[in-house]
Parts: structure tokens; C-alpha cells; sequence
């Protein structure tokens, strides 16, 4: 289980604090697979990377991690070393470029094991009892990475990035440069993962929503370095509360929808520089039923179990 | 209004181009007058190669496009300008698109230099607003500025803006959703539909199917350089022919339906090239068939106006 209270990260600029996080609260439960969704800059990126590997220029402001009832201290890159790949892990944007070009699959495995303590030849039966799994032959670990196809590539570090059972998994964009087909077969190995144990709690950071409706638990919806809402998957769809999440939705393509038949419609708009965002819910200039309560920061209260929205006209 | 007729585009690689990779091989469709005609595949399966051949970006190899009559490859000198100021095209990364040095509003300039050098600066600049309120932006916003001051969306209607300036007929949009996000590239899809309406024809080309269902008549759909299937979209969409079709439908993420539970990695079939015998899907297709690694099947009209090129399914 995770529990993130007040994450507050900025970006160091010669212009001063750009504001990328600001007070992210939130519990993600064991077992469960949240979607972290918003637009590009809204700062989903900096949160999934705040909480394995906070580097300059990111900046530790405030705020506490605690995984399994441990504090995880996000702020200290040499304590954090404990934590990174054995207990939380990441999966990165381009994971097909994540592999060593110049080390055979195999032997890279065993570098990155021996540096985490960890002896290659114990873990061996069980590395080739999920490569069966995710339908690799044993042959990958005898090959370099210029051997495999994108698609393989991308099971291969799905694959090394889980071997050590991590209780978090961080998923940052993984589908985004992938065609349909294998982007369906590597969502389906990440629910595949959850179910059999190998990860407990897994974050999935993407711009489309539409996969997150196919495999996520629950989302939670990031506007401008601010956490808008989080809720079950059926309830972003069916009943968010948020007018953010609202739009956001209204505004996807659907297979079965013509332009002639329902015209969907964008954000007017764009989201707020964050270097000197404007107080209070930053959504306001865009939002169409924002009042003067919103110069305030609407807190991200629990509205019915689950659900909680950061949102005056939802209380 | 455009055609092409068995068009095919070999590249050479390597050394002294010794390899040969065929991006695009028979490819052979129309387009109409007010139409909006997607071409969707996934990476690697030439719809970008079509669109610049269609731009005469790069020379085919073999086959013919034509436009309105005329083989584009003929075309020389004021001709060939005379095309462009017809055909034109929007690209996928909108940044790249600019120069950062200068004001986004040069690429105007450059096309009343180009294009229209005996214009007077009043009346152009009426046309230059006249231009970005069609695509519904607001001049004073967004003129005299750079680039980056101005956001994807913003940039990629200024492009689209530039094209409308010139007497454009067919405008080739390569992937110009895929880097904006979601909440303004509805704004951009919708005014493909609105130029549509005032007489443009657009080829579309994508990779995301929800994208090319919502904005387009007809659906063109491209598997290793050659047309799978082609027809109107909603029987492409709806009643799919071919098996490779058939696998799309079923993984595109959609927001009424989840996929089904089974988890199926696809079989890696060894990626044939386009040019050998035998059809290119056969390493993957669950119908294959004999004679579906002999012999490679054309494309035949299943129902009016439905085509689709497999052994298994004619």
C-alpha cells in the first residue's frame, strides 16, 4: 500500500520555482492499478518519477511516502537506492531503448541483479518461468537488444523491471509508441503481472484515457501540477464530479462516433504557465462554472468512498 | 479528383543503396471531391511515404499519380507550382514545422513571396486574418509572435491556415492529431469537418482508428505497404473483412466495450517483405491458407465499394 500526503515538487529555474506538483494526497491500495491521466505538463510525469528517482532539476519541497507502512525518504537519492527496482520500480517512457546495446539480455540481467545483491543463477528458473509467460523464448537472454523486434523489446523490460516482485510499479507511457495490437498485449501483461504477484500496487502514466478504461482500478485525473480527482474507473466514466475530468472525457473519440452525427468538443483554452500560476484551483480560467470560491485551493475531499475530487461545486 | 494507380516506392539503404526496402508496393486508390478519406496502419506500413509521394516530396519508383487528370511527375516549373498552390500538406510535429528563429508569422510572408509577389500588403494582411479566423483563431492573439509562445494546437492550425491562404483543394494531413492533447485536438479534428464542408477534399492519415472513424467518409486501411481493406468506414469499422482489420477492431482501446479477457501476444510472423510472393499478413493471419503464401491476393470488391485483398475471405 502506498500513502502519498502533500507531495510538493518544483522545478529549480534561473526564473525561480516552476510549480510541477503541488499537495498530492492520495492512497493507492495493494493490488490495485491507478491510471494517472492529464495533459502534457500537467505534472503526472513528475509525481510517478518524484517517488523512485527525484533529481535535479526536480526539487523535494514537502510532503511524505510511506510503502508498506515505511517511510520512503523521496528526498535522499543514496537511501533511496534501497527502495529503487526491489521495492519500487519503474518501467520508463522508452523502455525499448532501456537495454544496454552493447551486453547480451542475459548478461545485463545479471549485472543489474548482482549490483541490487542479488545471485543470477537462484533467480534464473524464475526469470524463464515469465518469459514463458509473457511468451519470450529463453533464446532472448543469448541475444543483444538489436535482435529483438520493438514489441519484444518491450516485454523484455517489462519483464526485468518486475523480477524482484517490487510492491510498486510505476508504468511511465509505455503504450504511446506502440500499435494497437502489442499496445493491448503489453496492457494485458501488466493486469497479468498484478494477478499473479509479481507487483502489488501499480501506477500507469498515460495521456490516453481510452487504455485506462480498459485496465485500470482507478484513476487519478492531474491539471496543472494539481490533483483534480480520484475515483474508481467506472465513476471517472460514468459520474465524475470534477468539470476538468468532465471535459476531458467529453472530448475522446469514440469508435461509433461520426462528426456529423455528434460533434465533440475541445478545452477552450490552454492550462496556466506554472512558474507564477494564478492561486487557488488552477483550472479556473478554463473552467465554465467557476465562481470566487475558486481563488481559494479547493481541498481533495472524499465525496462517497473512493472518490475524491478537489473541486468547490462538487462538495 | 486524385488518383493513384498501382503506385510503389522502393527505397535504397545501405552502402551505395545496395539494400532495397519496399515502403510502398500497388497501392492504388482515389480521391474525391469534398472527401475525407483516412488512411490508417500501423508504424512502418508507408502511409507517410504516400502522403510525401502525393506531395512529390520523394519520386515513386513505379505507378502513376495523378491529379485532376494529370501524372504529378510530369509536372516542371510553373506547372508544378501551380499544383501546390492546390495540394498541400500539414505534418505531424508542429514544432519542427517552424523555424524557432523567426516570428511564426514568416511562413506567411514566404507564401505571399511564393505565391502571390504582386499583392499589396493591405490586402494580404486582410487575407492572412481572413485565413486564421477560418481556422478559428484570433489574429490579434496570435500574430507577430515566436513559436514557442504559441501552443501545439495554435501552431498546427496556423499551418493549416498557411494552406488555406493558397487555392487549396486536397490537403494531405499526416498525423497532425497525434501530438496534441486531448483537449484541443478535438478543435483540430473538427476543423478538417468544417473544411470539408467548404469544399476541401483531406487525406487523413493516422494510426489511431477512433480518430479515423470520427472524421472520416471512407477508410483506407494499409498493412506493410499494401492496402488491406478499403471501403466506406463504417463497414470497414463495422463488418471487417479482412483478418488483419479484424485484429484492429478488437484491440483499439474503445470506451463502450472492454476487451476481451484472454490475453493473446500476437505471433511474431517473420515481417515479409511487400515486394515477395505470397500475402504480408500471411505470417500473422489465424485464416491462413495455402495458397496464401504463394500467391498474393488482389484486391477485389466484396460489395460495392468494399474492397479487400485476402484468399480466405474472397
Amino acid at each position: 500500500m502506498l500513502q502519498v500526503e502533500n507531495l510538493t515538487v518544483y522545478y529549480k529555474t534561473i526564473r525561480g520555482y516552476v510549480r510541477a506538483l503541488e499537495k498530492a494526497t492520495f492512497t493507492l491500495a495493494d493490488g490495485e492499478i491507478m491510471g494517472l491521466a492529464g495533459e502534457s505538463g500537467c505534472g503526472k510525469t513528475t509525481l510517478g518519477h518524484s517517488l523512485i528517482y527525484l533529481r535535479p532539476p526536480m526539487n523535494y519541497i514537502e510532503g511524505r511516502v510511506a510503502l508498506d507502512g515505511r517511510e520512503v525518504p523521496v528526498w535522499d537519492m543514496e537511501q533511496m537506492r534501497e527502495f529503487r527496482y526491489r521495492h519500487i520500480s519503474l518501467i520508463p517512457q522508452h523502455a525499448m531503448n532501456a537495454l544496454n546495446p552493447t551486453r547480451k539480455i542475459g548478461k545485463m540481467i545479471a549485472e543489474l541483479l548482482e549490483s541490487r545483491g542479488v545471485s543470477y543463477a537462484e533467480v534464473l528458473p524464475e526469470l524463464k518461468r515469465r518469459l514463458d509467460l509473457v511468451q519470450l523464448s529463453h533464446d532472448v537472454l543469448k541475444m543483444y537488444p538489436i535482435e529483438l523486434s520493438g514489441g519484444m523489446k518491450q516485454r523484455t523490460v517489462m519483464v526485468i523491471s518486475t523480477l524482484l516482485n517490487p510492491s510498486l510499479l510505476i508504468a511511465d507511457e509505455i503504450t504511446s509508441a506502440l500499435d494497437v495490437s502489442t499496445q493491448k498485449a503489453v496492457c494485458e501483461m501488466l493486469v497479468e503481472f498484478r494477478n499473479q504477484g509479481f507487483v502489488r500496487s501499480t501506477i500507469i502514466i498515460t495521456h490516453d484515457i481510452s487504455i485506462l478504461y480498459q485496465i485500470a482500478d482507478s484513476i487519478l485525473v492531474m491539471y496543472a501540477g494539481q490533483l483534480s480527482e480520484k475515483a474508481p474507473t467506472e465513476t471517472i466514466f460514468r459520474d465524475a464530479r470534477h468539470p476538468y475530468t468532465r471535459m476531458l472525457i467529453g472530448s475522446l473519440p469514440k469508435v461509433g462516433v461520426r462528426y456529423q452525427e455528434e460533434r465533440l468538443l475541445g478545452i477552450p483554452g490552454a492550462p496556466p504557465q506554472l512558474l507564477n500560476p494564478p492561486a487557488g484551483c488552477r483550472f479556473q480560467e478554463r473552467c465554465p462554472v467557476a465562481f470566487d470560491r475558486c481563488r481559494e485551493v479547493p481541498p481533495f475531499l472524499e465525496i462517497s468512498p473512493g472518490h475524491f475530487v478537489a473541486c468547490w461545486r462538487a462538495y | 479528383m486524385l488518383s493513384l494507380e498501382r503506385v510503389t516506392k522502393i527505397y535504397r539503404l545501405g552502402a551505395f543503396g545496395l539494400q532495397k526496402l519496399t515502403a510502398v508496393c500497388d497501392v492504388s486508390f482515389e480521391i474525391g471531391e469534398r472527401e475525407i478519406v483516412s488512411l490508417i496502419g500501423e508504424s512502418g506500413s508507408g502511409k507517410s511515404t504516400i502522403g510525401k509521394l502525393i506531395l512529390r516530396l520523394i519520386p515513386v519508383t513505379s505507378g502513376k499519380i495523378c491529379f485532376e487528370g494529370t501524372d504529378i511527375s510530369t509536372l516542371d516549373g510553373w506547372p508544378l507550382k501551380e499544383y501546390y498552390r492546390k495540394v498541400q500538406g500539414v505534418f505531424q510535429d508542429p514544432f519542427a514545422s517552424f523555424n524557432p528563429i523567426f516570428k511564426a508569422d514568416r511562413i506567411f510572408r514566404m507564401v505571399h513571396d511564393e505565391f502571390y509577389p504582386e499583392m499589396g500588403a493591405r490586402e494580404w494582411a486582410e487575407k492572412v486574418e481572413g485565413a486564421l479566423r477560418a481556422v478559428g483563431l484570433n489574429p490579434p492573439d496570435v500574430l507577430n509572435k515566436f513559436p514557442h509562445q504559441l501552443s501545439g494546437g495554435q501552431l498546427q492550425r496556423f499551418l493549416v491556415a498557411r494552406a488555406l491562404l493558397l487555392d487549396i483543394r486536397l490537403l494531405i494531413a499526416d498525423e497532425i492529431i497525434s501530438m496534441l492533447d486531448a483537449s484541443t485536438r478535438m478543435d483540430v479534428l473538427n476543423l478538417l469537418a468544417d473544411l470539408k464542408e467548404r469544399g476541401l477534399s483531406i487525406l487523413f492519415i493516422t494510426h489511431d482508428l477512433s480518430l479515423g472513424y470520427y472524421i472520416s467518409e471512407r477508410a483506407i486501411i494499409l498493412y506493410r505497404g499494401r492496402i488491406a481493406e478499403m471501403g466506406p468506414t463504417d463497414k470497414v469499422y463495422n463488418r471487417p473483412l479482412h483478418p488483419y482489420t479484424e485484429m484492429l477492431m478488437e484491440s483499439v482501446p474503445r470506451l463502450d466495450r472492454k476487451w476481451g479477457e484472454e490475453i493473446r501476444v500476437e505471433r511474431e510472423g517473420g515481417l515479409a517483405s511487400p515486394a515477395g510472393d505470397g500475402c504480408v499478413y500471411a505470417g500473422r493471419c489465424p485464416l491462413v491458407m495455402e495458397i496464401c503464401t504463394r500467391q498474393k491476393p488482389e484486391l477485389k470488391e466484396a460489395e460495392t465499394g468494399h474492397f479487400v485483398a485476402c484468399w480466405a475471405r474472397l
